[in-house]
C-alpha cells in the first residue's frame, strides 16, 4: 500500500510540476501513437470496407488470419521491423532504426490488424441495414465503401480507440526498433520499462499513472464526442 | 405531345428466383408499360418484395431475365439512373434531410446548382422543407418515409418501385406519402408498388398484378380486378380467405 | 473517425510536440550501443554532455545487454560499441567489425544476497567458493540468462566453481532472461542471491532485503572497452565523430569525467584508459 501511495504522489507531482523530461516523453509518446493510429486508420479502414462488401473464395480465411494478427506479439513485430530498418536489413539505408519513424511503423503494424477486423464488423452491420438502398442508388462498391465509413464514424472512432489503446500501451515492438534512446525514442512505456529496471519502482508505477490517465483523457474526450453526435444525430 | 425515350417497357421472361433450391418466384413472364401506376397484390409470402428487387436488379434472377426494352436502355448505369426503389422501413443516412436527399444526386454526378435546385422542389413536394437541416434519423417514421419519397422525387427516376411504403405509418403519414406518389406519378415516373392494403390499391392502382406462391396468377385493370376477379385465388385474396394463411410448402 | 478528425488530431499531436524542446533534434549524432548496466548507473547522463559540450556531437545511447549490443554492432546499427567482455570485444574486432578495442575504465561485478544470508557467504573473499556454497545450500540465484556480459561473467565463476547451474535451473538456479535491473528486482522479491556490477548495484533502488556479501575478489574485476564499428564493413558508420567519442573518453577530460562520476559519494568506474 505504501509504494503504491508513493506512486500516486509521483504521478501527481510529475504532473503538477510540469516536469520538462515528462512533457518531452508524454508529446513523443502521443506523436508516435497518434500519428500511428492516423496511418493505421488510413490503410485499415479502406481494408475493412473492403472485406466487408465482397465475397470471395477464402474469405473466411482471410477474415480469420486477421483476427489472429490482432493479438500479434509487439516483440515479434519489433523484431521482424528491426531486422528490416537494421543497416544489414533490405531497408538498411532509410536509416530509420532508432528513430520515431520506425516505431510508428512497428505500431502501425501492431493496429492495422484491429482496426481492419473490428471495423470490418462495424461495417458489415451497417451494409445490412443499408445496402440495399446504397445498391438501389446505384452506388458503386468503392462510393459505397466510402458512405460506410462516414455513416460508421461513431462506431469507427471506437476501433480506431481500441487501435490508440493497443498503440499507446505496447512497449516491445517500440523498444526494439525505438531503442529507448533519451530525448529521441524515449516513451512512456519504455521509460517505465526503464525506470523498472533501476529498480524505480515508484517513479515507474507514477509514470503507469500518467499513462493512464493520458488515456482516460483521450478516451473519455472520445466518448463525450461521440455521445453528443449520437444524441444529435439520431444515432 | 410525344414523351421523351425511356427505359420502358419492363419485360420479364421465365423469371425464377429461387433459394437454397427452393422456388420463390416461378417463371413469371410479363410487360410493365409506362403510364398505368402497377400495383402488385397477394398474400403473404407470395413474393411481391421479391419481385420488385427482381426487377430493380438488386437480386440476380435464378433463371429467366429482366430486361428493358425502351428506347433509352443503354448500359447499365443509365438503367440504373432511370430507376429508383423506396422500401418499406425508410432507410435513412445520418446526416441532415437535405444531405439525404443530396446524397444519390451527387452519387449521378449532378452539379451543386442542380442538386440545390431539386432538394428545393422534392422538401416542398414533401412538406419537409423545415426539417430541411435536422437529422435524417431523429424524424419520425413517418417523417422518414415522407424523406424517402422526397429522395425519390429529387432522383426524377422514369421508374419508381415501392415495397409497401405504408406499412408502418398513421393515417396522416399515409395520406401524405400516397400524395407524393401521385406528385411522381404525374411527373410521367412509372409507379410500380406493393402494398397489403387493399383501399391504398383500389385508391393509386390503375392495374393490378396479383401474385400467388409465386406465381402471376392474374393481371387485370384494377376496376376490373376488384370488381370480378378472374382467378378463385384472386376472388378468395379479396374475400380475406387468403391474406394471411400460412402457405403449406410443396403444395400445388 | 474520419479523415479530417484524424488530420486534425494529428495536427494537434504534431503542434504539442513542436511545442516543446526537442533536445534531440541535433542534426551531428552517433548511435553509442552499450549495455544497460552502464546505462542504469547514470554514467552516460553524468558524462555525455561534457562530451557534446566538447564537440558538438549527441550521443544517442541505445542500451542492451552486451550480446544483444555486440550483435547491433555487427550489423551496423551502431557507430561505436561500449561493452563489458573482454574476450567478445576481441572476437568483434578480430572478425573485422570493429577497428580496434582500447580499455578504458573498469569496476568489479559482486554477489549480492538476502541480509539473512543461508548459504554463509558474507566476507568470503572468493567468489568461486561463495558459489559453491549458495549451490550446497540449495540457496535461490537469480542469473541474468541473457547472455550479456554479467551472465558471461557469472557462467566464468560457475565454471571456476566447478559447478554447471545449468542441471539445476528452474529449481534453486532461476535464469530471469532479462536486464540487470529486473533480475535484481527480481532477486530481491525472491530473496535470491545475484551477480551484478557494482555500478547497478550502488544506483539501485529497490534493494529491499538484499545486501553485498562478496567482493574483492581478482575474478570479479569488471573491464570496459570501446571500439568503433569498422566503416570499411558498414560505410554508413560516422567514422570520425565515432573516433572523437573514444579519442575524449580516452582523454584526460573524458576520464576524469568518469572518475568523478558518483553516487552517494561512492565512485563507481575507475577510469584506466592509460594503464
Amino acid at each position: 500500500m505504501h509504494d503504491l501511495s508513493e506512486a500516486l504522489g509521483t504521478a501527481a507531482w510529475l504532473i503538477l510540476s510540469l516536469d520538462r523530461d515528462l512533457i518531452e516523453i508524454v508529446s513523443l509518446s502521443l506523436r508516435v501513437s497518434l500519428t500511428a493510429v492516423a496511418v493505421a486508420a488510413l490503410i485499415g479502414l479502406p481494408i475493412a470496407g473492403a472485406l466487408a462488401l465482397s465475397r470471395f473464395f477464402g474469405r473466411t480465411v482471410v477474415l480469420s488470419g486477421l483476427n489472429a494478427l490482432m493479438g500479434l506479439p509487439p516483440v515479434v513485430v519489433g523484431l521482424f521491423l528491426y531486422l528490416m530498418f537494421s543497416r544489414s536489413g533490405p531497408l538498411g539505408a532509410l536509416g530509420l532504426l532508432f528513430t520515431p519513424t520506425a516505431m510508428i511503423a512497428a505500431q502501425v503494424l501492431l493496429i492495422v490488424p484491429i482496426i481492419a477486423a473490428l471495423g470490418r464488423q462495424v461495417i458489415e452491420d451497417l451494409w445490412a441495414d443499408l445496402g440495399e438502398q446504397l445498391r438501389s442508388f446505384g452506388a458503386r462498391r468503392r462510393q459505397a465503401i466510402g458512405t460506410l465509413l462516414w455513416e460508421g464514424r461513431l462506431a469507427l472512432l471506437t476501433v480506431v480507440l481500441a487501435g490508440f489503446g493497443r498503440a499507446s500501451a505496447e512497449v516491445g515492438a517500440v523498444m526494439i526498433v525505438g531503442g529507448n534512446i533519451d530525448h529521441v525514442t524515449r516513451v512512456m512505456t519504455t521509460a517505465i520499462a526503464l525506470e523498472t529496471s533501476k529498480g524505480n519502482l515508484s517513479l515507474a508505477m507514477g509514470l503507469g499513472l500518467v499513462l493512464m490517465t493520458l488515456s482516460l483523457i483521450v478516451n473519455g474526450g472520445a466518448f463525450v464526442l461521440q455521445n453528443a453526435a449520437r444524441r444529435r444525430s439520431g444515432g | 405531345m410525344t414523351a421523351p425515350p425511356s427505359i420502358l417497357p419492363l419485360v420479364l421472361d421465365g423469371l425464377v428466383f429461387a433459394v437454397a433450391g427452393r422456388p420463390l418466384i416461378k417463371s413469371i413472364t410479363c410487360r410493365l408499360e409506362r403510364g398505368p401506376r402497377t400495383v402488385i397484390l397477394g398474400p403473404n409470402g407470395a413474393g411481391k418484395s421479391l419481385l420488385l428487387r427482381l426487377c430493380h436488379g438488386l437480386l440476380t434472377p435464378t433463371a429467366g431475365t429482366v430486361s428493358w426494352a425502351g428506347a433509352a436502355a443503354g448500359g447499365r448505369d443509365a438503367i440504373s439512373r432511370a430507376q429508383a426503389m423506396v422500401f418499406q422501413r425508410p432507410v435513412m443516412l445520418r446526416r441532415s434531410v437535405a444531405a439525404n436527399i443530396a446524397y444519390p444526386l451527387a452519387l449521378r454526378g449532378l452539379g451543386r446548382r442542380d442538386r440545390r435546385h431539386r432538394i428545393a422542389e422534392a422538401l416542398e413536394v414533401s412538406g419537409l422543407k423545415r426539417f430541411s437541416d435536422s437529422w435524417a434519423r431523429v424524424l419520425s417514421v413517418g417523417e422518414q418515409q415522407k424523406l424517402a419519397l422526397a429522395r425519390a422525387w429529387a432522383l426524377a427516376p422514369q421508374i419508381l418501385f415501392l415495397d409497401e411504403p405504408t406499412a408502418s405509418l398513421d393515417p396522416a403519414a399515409t395520406a401524405k406519402v400516397e400524395e407524393i406518389i401521385l406528385a411522381i406519378d404525374a411527373r410521367g415516373t412509372k409507379i410500380v408498388m406493393t402494398t397489403h392494403d387493399l383501399h391504398q390499391a383500389r385508391r393509386l392502382g390503375d392495374e393490378v398484378v396479383f401474385l400467388h406462391r409465386g406465381r402471376l396468377v392474374e393481371r387485370a385493370p384494377a376496376d376490373q380486378f376488384f370488381a370480378s376477379p378472374q382467378t378463385e385465388e384472386a376472388a378468395a385474396f379479396l374475400a380475406g380467405r387468403l391474406s394471411t394463411k400460412r402457405l403449406k410448402r410443396g403444395s400445388p | 473517425m474520419t479523415v479530417r478528425n484524424l488530420i486534425g488530431l494529428v495536427a494537434v499531436a504534431l503542434a504539442i510536440t513542436a511545442a516543446t524542446p526537442a533536445a534531440g533534434a541535433a542534426d551531428r549524432y552517433i548511435t553509442l550501443a552499450s549495455t544497460t548496466s552502464t546505462d542504469n548507473s547514470g554514467l552516460f547522463d553524468a558524462i555525455l554532455p561534457r562530451f557534446e559540450a566538447a564537440t558538438g556531437i549527441a550521443v544517442r545511447v541505445v542500451a542492451v545487454g552486451t550480446g544483444q549490443a555486440l550483435r547491433l554492432a555487427e550489423r551496423g546499427d551502431a557507430d561505436v560499441l561500449f561493452v563489458h567482455h573482454r574476450p567478445s570485444e576481441e572476437a568483434f574486432v578480430a572478425a573485422g567489425y570493429g577497428v580496434e578495442r582500447f580499455d578504458i575504465m573498469y569496476n568489479d561485478f559482486v554477489i549480492v544476497g538476502p541480509t539473512a544470508d543461508p548459504a554463509g557467504i558474507v566476507g568470503l573473499g572468493d567468489a568461486a567458493a561463495a558459489l559453491r556454497r549458495i549451490a550446497a545450500a540449495g540457496a535461490l540465484f537469480a542469473s541474468r540468462g541473457d547472455d550479456s556480459g554479467t551472465h558471461k561473467k557469472e557462467r566464468s565463476l560457475w565454471q571456476a566453481a566447478g559447478i554447471d547451474p545449468a542441471a539445476h535451473s528452474g529449481a534453486w538456479y532461476r535464469e530471469t532472461g532479462s536486464g540487470m535491473g529486473a533480475t535484481l528486482n527480481t532477486a530481491a522479491a525472491l530473496d535470491a542471491y545475484a551477480l551484478t556490477d557494482r555500478g547497478t548495484w550502488i544506483s539501485f533502488n529497490n534493494k529491499a532485503g538484499l545486501a553485498l556479501q562478496v567482493e574483492g575478489d581478482p575474478r570479479l574485476f569488471n573491464q570496459y572497452g570501446v571500439i568503433l564499428v569498422n566503416p570499411a564493413r558498414h560505410p554508413h558508420v560516422k567514422a570520425a565523430d565515432g573516433q572523437a567519442l573514444i579519442d575524449w573518453l580516452r582523454s584526460a577530460a573524458g576520464q576524469a569525467a568518469i572518475g568523478e562520476f558518483r553516487i552517494a559519494g561512492e565512485r563507481l568506474f575507475t577510469p584506466n584508459a592509460a594503464d
